[in-house]
């Protein structure tokens, strides 16, 4: 596990990965990280994948290395059975599918933008990579408008990637639910479906596209990958605390001084991330984490890291690595009315729960946030966040509760001045 | 003794409440209509545990939902 694949260049010190090359060319990514390792051992890159401790950047933080698994087990059993009817069934659907999704619907994301732009080749090794560890048959990057042109341009200048398909993704908020993307994919609408097995897997409810195991997997875990199977899991895990491990792409928005994507080190506290920005802690009222699906976590816990242990009290993780800042001059209670506002408008509106739960939810979360003097109002929002969980083909009823309950809990004393018609914030 | 978990496909389920009668030991009904596991994590409120003695039930409630958007999944 500790020796690494090939390497002809040595892996970038520090915490500039991603973004250690000088430019986004071809001839800037080899000079930077040398030739993609063309000849390698499926399951040893797993394993070296095992190793680096690497979760998924797209938000649920899902370890890498297993639906690496998952889909290359699927792979093998399709290539081996031909005894049974369901085995010839599958194998005449077709063999494995790999996405690489960099469809960010969530609005205060920017970093697969900026990684799509800035290292194209990174994520491309990345996709290719994962492709010959599963043998995939069709290879596919699903992104926006914005990023297709720098990634249809990389693809130009190396003669490896031709086969890769492009797909733009929607600029909707659900678009880049794994559900979604291989809907859109398979020609249908960039919406969540119902699925009982995983995608990467095989069987008589396989959830991939036209019934192929499918491996979707977000552009910067693409990317690491790229750089795990050059360099291995022991320099990926060189750096990376609190239990996370090697770099991750953060983006800082709201109160700053400008929106940034910065690459740093896994589980590097917030408040560096903040300083790097260009605010100082201190000054701010609280930090949303992990996006619209995310939680609050209040100014005076900003010095934990951006990890899974030390945010789970918030019940916030670093996900897709989303931080929004929230000035002392701004209102917790209005900001969060206006995301489960937009959630409410971003539901697909094919499940009942959500449909109907979030426009109510978002509609007392509003009367509450502007001041109206009625008692049961927090006790319904709370009431109404805990009746949609759990209660729709994907994640969204849970996420946008997840917002809902944090907003309750990181300015309970904000929401019991707005029951006296006063807010914390506003005189 | 679990029978297997219902599971409930919310894109095709738009509250008729034939399930929440034959069930109702397992189901209740929201404000609109659709139904809410009575017992269970909030995590199991879409594959709803089954009781071994409420497998027949559970079984006619899958081959009576008119929209079809249950389905009973063996115990794993």
């Amino acid at each position: 596990m500790t020796q690494t694949i090939r390497t002809s260049v040595a892996g970038p010190s520090g915490s500039r990965r991603l973004f250690a090359a000088r430019d986004s060319s071809l001839a800037a990514h080899l000079e930077r990280f040398g030739p993609m390792p063309g000849d390698f051992d499926e399951g040893h890159l797993i394993a070296e994948v095992e190793g680096s401790g690497l979760a998924g950047r797209g938000g649920a933080g899902f370890p890498a290395w297993r639906k690496l698994m998952a889909a290359s087990t699927a792979s093998a059993a399709i290539a081996s059975a031909t005894s049974s009817p369901a085995a010839r069934r599958l194998a005449k659907a077709g063999g494995p599918v790999v996405i690489a999704n960099g469809a960010e619907g969530e609005p205060l994301s920017r970093k697969d933008e900026t990684l799509l732009r800035a290292a194209p080749h990174l994520v491309l090794d990345g996709l290719l990579l994962a492709a010959a560890t599963v043998r995939a048959t069709e290879v596919f990057v699903y992104t926006t408008a914005a990023s297709l042109p720098s990634v249809s341009k990389a693809i130009g200048e190396r003669g490896d990637a031709a086969h890769v398909r492009l797909f733009q993704a929607p600029e909707t908020f659900l678009s880049g639910e794994a559900t979604a993307v291989v809907n859109a994919i398979g020609g249908g609408a960039a919406i969540p479906r119902d699925h009982i097995a995983r995608m990467t897997s095989h069987g008589p409810s396989v959830g991939g596209l036209r019934g192929r195991p499918t491996l979707v997997q977000n552009v910067e875990t693409l990317a690491h990958l790229a750089l795990i199977a050059r360099f291995g899991a022991t320099w990926f895990r060189s750096i990376g605390r609190d239990g996370e491990t090697g770099t991750r792409l953060v983006s800082v928005s709201g109160d700053v001084p400008s929106p940034l994507v910065f690459e740093t080190e896994a589980g590097a506290p917030l408040s560096d991330t903040l300083l790097a920005a260009g605010v100082v802690p201190d000054q701010l009222r609280a930090v949303l984490v992990g996006g619209y699906h995310g939680a609050w976590v209040p100014s005076g816990e900003l010095r934990r890291p951006l990890s899974r242990d030390s945010l789970a009290p918030f019940g916030a993780a670093p996900g897709a690595g989303i931080l929004m800042a929230l000035g002392t001059e701004r209102c917790g209670l209005e900001a969060s009315a206006e995301i489960a506002t937009y959630l409410a408008g971003q539901s697909a509106k094919q499940c009942g729960p959500c449909a109907n739960g979030l426009p109510r939810l978002a509609d007392v979360l509003r009367r509450l946030a502007a001041r109206e003097q009625t008692p049961w109002l927090p006790a319904e929002v709370e009431r109404l966040a805990l009746l949609v969980q759990g209660r729709g083909s994907c994640h969204h009823p849970d996420g946008t509760s997840r917002l809902v309950l944090s907003t309750l809990t990181v300015f309970a004393a904000d929401v019991a001045q707005h029951l006296q018609g006063r807010c914390e914030v506003h005189a | 003794m679990p029978g297997g978990t219902l599971h409930i496909d919310w894109t095709l389920c738009d509250g008729r409440g034939l399930c929440t009668e034959l069930l109702p030991e397992l189901l209740d009904r929201d404000e609109w209509g659709y139904p809410l596991a009575v017992n269970g994590a909030r995590d199991a409120r879409s594959d709803v545990l089954v009781p071994a003695a409420l497998t027949a039930d559970a079984r006619q409630a899958v081959a009576l939902c008119p929209r079809a958007a249950l389905r009973l999944l063996p115990p794993t």
